[in-house]
C-alpha cells in the first residue's frame, strides 16, 4: 500500500510524519504547479469549486509515482468540501484508475467507524502506536503553524527583502527527503531559528493585514498566488485567520467533547450572522471583527470563485468595514495564473493603508496642540 | 531652462506620456496607442512628447504606472513605479476640488475609487466580470458599424431607450442583436448600452459603496458622452469629466515624481536618447521545474537589461546581482 494525500497549504508536513511513525509508505504529491491544475481542470465538472481541481491534480500526480490509496479527511460542514470525497471517487474511476479511498471524517462522536477506518490504514490495531503518532503528527503541525508564523513576522521586516524565503523555501525542498518525527521536528525547529535569527531593519514602519476567507484558499500558497510572501515583501505583517492545526484541535479533540475554542469568534459574528451557513462563512465575519478590534490596518478575504458561505460574508463585510472602521478588500480565485491584476490590486490596498495610518497620526499630533 | 516631471501610463490600450511642470501646469501630453507593444509605444510617446516641447528642460523625476509599469521604468529609467489606483486617485485629488468619489473606466477594467478627507479610503476594481470596459464598447461599436468617437453623441439623440441586458458581455451582445433584429434605432439601442453599463457598473463596483459628490469620471471611456449622461441620470447629480481625462494616470506619476524628487534630490532618468536605442524582447522557457515559466528579457543594444515571468524569482535575480556587480 502507497498512501498519497492532497496538497493543503503545510499539512503535507504533518501527515508525512503522521504516515512515516505508522510505518505506512507513501508519496507527498509534488508541489501545486500549472500542470497539477492542467490535470485538475481537465478531469472535474467546470463549475466546481477550485480546491477540488486542484486536489485531482495532486492525485494524479502522486499515482504517476506508484501511489495506490489516498486518504482525505472530510469535514462535517455543509459545504461542497463535504462531498469531495464522493465526488473524486467518481472522477477516479471515470478515468479508469482503481484507487483505495480511506476517508478519515472527524469522528463526531461514532468513534467506532473512525477507528476501524484508522486500523484499515495502519494495519496494526495497536492502539498505543496510533495514539502516539497522532500526538506526533500533531506537535508537528503546530510547529509548522509556528514557523509560517515567524515567517510572517519577520518577512516585512527582515534587512535584506528575500532572506527569510531562502529558509523557507529551503525548508519544503527538505523535508521531503527526510522521515519521521524527529528528524522533521529538528528541521522545523532549525528553520525557526534560522529565520528568527535574520537582521531586522528597526526603522520599519510595518503594516498589519488580517487574511480571512475560505480556509483551503488563505492557506495554500500555489492557489492565493503567494500572498503571504508577496504582502510580506511589501512590508506587510499578515495574520492568517485560520489554521489547520486549530482546526483539528477544534474538529478531533473540543467538538466531540461538546466543547469549543470558537466560541468568541462566533459571538461576535452574531449581531451579523447568527446561524450556521455553511464553510466558515460565520468564522469569515467573526475573524474581521476580531482583527478590527486587534488594531489590524485591514482585512482581506479571499474565497474561491463561487464559494456559497463566503458570498454571504462578502455581502455582509461591507457594513463590518463601515461599523469598525477597517477597510476591506476581495479577492476571488479561480484558475487565474496571471498576477498582474492581482498584485495591483494588493498594492493599491497596502498604499490606501498606508496612507490611512499616516493620516491618522498627524491627526493624533493636531489634537494634542 | 524649466523644471518638468514626465508621467508615463502603460495601459492595455493606450500609452500615455505626460509633462508637468513645477506649478503642476501639463505641458505636454501624448495618447498613443499600445497594440501589444508597449516598448514601441513608450519610444513613440517620449520621441513626441520631446517635438510637442519647445522649451529647453530637465526632467527632475519619472513615474511610471498601468500594467505595464515595471517594464516603462526599466526603460525609462523611473523613479516611482506605483499602481494605476493609487495613481489615478493622486491626479484627481489634485485637479479636482474635494472629489469624493472617481469612477475609472479604461481598456480592460474598470474601477471606482472612494476619497475620504483627501485620501483614498476604499477602491473596487472588476473582478470577474469584463462587462462595460473600454474594449466591450469598441466591439460593440465595430459590430453597429459606426466609429467609437462617435458613439457617444448617437446616444445622446436617443429618445426613446431601449433596455439591454447589462449583467453579462454574453447576454448584453445577444440581446443586443435581438432588439437590432426587431428594428429599433440605432440610437436607442446605443443609448440602451451606455444605461446597461452604467447599471452593470454600479451594481458590480459601486454595490455597499456610499457614492457621495463630488463625482469625477475618468479614463479613456470618460470621453463618452452617452455614458456620462446616462451616470447622471442614474445617479441624479453631476459629473466631472477633468480635461485630461484620459491622461490622469500619467498626471498621477508626475505628482508622485515631484513629491519623491522633493524629497531625494536625483533621477535616475536615462534621457530623452533612449528612443534611438534598440530593444530586442527575448523569451525562453525554464524547464528547471514543472511550472514552467515564460522568463521574458529585455536587452538594450545588446546588453542584458531585466527578465521576468519566473515564479521562483530566479532569473530576475540574477540580472539585479550581475548589474550591481557592474555597477
Amino acid at each position: 500500500m502507497k498512501v498519497t494525500f492532497p496538497h493543503m497549504g503545510n499539512q503535507y508536513v504533518a501527515t508525512k510524519v503522521l504516515l512515516d511513525e505508522l510505518e505506512v509508505e507513501n508519496i507527498v504529491p509534488p508541489e501545486c504547479s500549472k500542470d497539477t491544475l492542467d490535470i485538475g481542470t481537465q478531469h472535474s465538472p467546470e463549475s466546481i469549486c477550485l480546491p477540488l481541481k486542484v486536489n485531482i491534480g495532486n492525485y494524479i500526480e502522486s499515482i504517476k509515482q506508484g501511489a495506490d490509496t489516498i486518504i482525505l479527511t472530510g469535514s462535517c460542514g455543509p459545504c461542497r468540501f463535504g462531498y469531495y470525497s464522493i465526488l473524486q471517487k467518481e472522477i477516479m474511476k471515470a478515468m479508469g484508475h482503481n484507487i483505495n479511498f480511506i476517508l478519515l471524517d472527524p469522528p463526531q462522536g461514532d468513534y467506532k467507524s473512525f477507528f476501524a477506518r484508522i486500523f484499515k490504514l495502519t494495519n496494526t490495531k495497536n492502539p498505543y502506536k496510533i495514539i502516539k503518532a497522532l500526538a506526533k503528527a500533531t506537535r508537528v503541525l503546530y510547529l509548522v503553524d509556528e514557523m509560517e508564523e515567524v515567517s510572517c513576522y519577520k518577512r516585512p521586516r527582515q534587512k535584506k527583502i528575500g532572506e527569510v524565503d531562502i529558509y523557507y523555501d529551503g525548508f519544503h525542498k527538505k523535508v521531503r527527503k527526510i522521515h519521521g518525527y524527529r528528524e522533521v521536528s529538528k528541521l522545523i525547529k532549525e528553520t525557526i531559528n534560522n529565520i528568527k535569527s535574520i537582521p531586522e531593519d528597526p526603522n520599519r514602519e510595518v503594516i498589519k493585514i488580517g487574511v480571512i476567507g475560505e480556509i483551503y484558499t488563505i492557506i495554500e500558497p500555489f492557489v492565493n498566488l503567494n500572498i503571504h510572501k508577496k504582502l510580506g515583501n511589501m512590508g506587510v505583517e499578515v495574520s492568517t485567520s485560520l489554521k489547520i492545526s486549530r482546526w483539528l484541535t477544534e474538529h478531533l479533540y473540543l467538538q466531540p467533547l461538546k466543547l469549543t475554542g470558537e466560541k468568541k469568534i462566533r459571538n461576535m459574528a452574531k449581531p451579523y450572522l447568527k446561524t450556521m451557513i455553511g464553510g466558515h462563512g460565520r468564522e469569515t465575519i467573526g475573524h474581521a471583527i476580531d482583527y478590527a478590534k486587534r488594531g489590524f490596518d485591514g482585512v482581506i478575504q479571499i474565497y474561491p470563485f463561487t464559494c456559497m458561505p463566503e458570498i454571504v460574508a462578502q455581502s455582509i463585510l461591507p457594513t463590518i468595514e463601515k461599523d469598525f472602521d477597517i477597510p476591506y478588500l476581495c479577492l476571488i480565485v479561480d484558475e487565474l495564473t496571471g498576477e498582474a491584476g492581482y498584485t495591483t490590486r494588493l498594492e493599491a490596498f497596502v498604499d490606501l493603508l498606508i496612507r490611512r495610518r499616516e493620516m491618522g497620526i498627524s491627526d493624533k499630533l493636531l489634537s494634542r496642540n | 531652462m524649466i523644471n518638468c516631471y514626465l508621467g508615463i501610463d502603460v495601459g492595455s490600450v493606450s500609452t500615455n506620456v505626460v509633462l508637468m511642470n513645477d506649478d503642476k501646469e501639463i505641458i505636454g501630453k501624448v495618447y498613443t496607442s499600445t497594440q501589444g507593444k508597449p516598448i514601441d509605444a513608450i519610444k513613440r510617446g517620449l520621441k513626441e512628447i520631446k517635438a510637442q516641447v519647445r522649451d529647453e528642460i530637465k526632467v527632475k523625476g519619472v513615474g511610471t504606472t498601468g500594467s505595464g509599469r515595471h517594464l516603462a521604468s526599466m526603460i525609462v529609467g523611473g523613479d516611482v513605479v506605483k499602481n494605476e489606483i493609487t495613481a489615478h486617485g493622486i491626479a484627481a485629488l489634485n485637479f479636482v476640488k474635494g472629489v469624493k468619489t472617481i469612477f475609472e473606466i479604461g481598456g480592460q477594467d474598470s474601477k471606482i475609487i472612494l476619497l475620504r478627507d483627501g485620501i483614498i479610503s476604499d477602491f473596487a476594481m472588476n473582478t470577474v466580470c469584463a462587462a462595460g470596459t473600454g474594449s466591450f464598447l469598441d466591439r460593440q461599436a465595430s459590430r453597429i458599424g459606426i466609429e467609437i468617437q462617435e458613439f457617444g453623441e448617437l446616444a445622446l439623440k436617443s429618445k426613446n431607450t431601449v433596455r439591454i441586458a447589462g449583467r453579462c458581455a454574453v447576454f448584453a451582445e445577444s440581446d443586443m442583436i435581438h432588439k437590432q433584429q426587431l428594428g429599433h434605432n440605432q440610437e436607442d439601442i446605443i443609448k440602451g448600452l451606455c444605461d446597461a453599463l452604467v447599471r452593470n457598473f454600479l451594481n458590480n463596483l459601486g454595490k455597499g459603496k456610499e457614492i457621495l459628490g463630488p463625482i469625477v469620471f475618468q479614463g479613456g471611456v470618460a470621453a463618452n458622452a452617452g455614458i456620462k449622461k446616462s451616470f447622471e441620470e442614474a445617479l441624479k447629480q453631476e459629473i466631472y469629466v477633468p480635461p485630461h481625462h484620459n491622461v490622469m494616470g500619467a498626471i498621477g506619476c508626475c505628482l508622485l515624481a515631484q513629491e519623491k524628487a522633493e524629497k531625494k534630490n536625483t533621477t535616475q532618468f536615462k534621457g530623452f536618447d533612449i528612443v534611438n536605442s534598440g530593444y530586442q524582447v527575448k523569451g525562453f522557457e525554464c524547464e528547471d521545474c514543472s511550472n514552467l515559466c515564460e522568463v521574458v528579457e529585455i536587452m538594450r543594444d545588446g546588453q542584458l537589461m531585466a527578465r521576468w515571468g519566473d515564479k521562483c524569482c530566479k532569473w530576475s535575480d540574477k540580472v539585479k546581482d550581475d548589474i550591481e556587480k557592474l555597477a
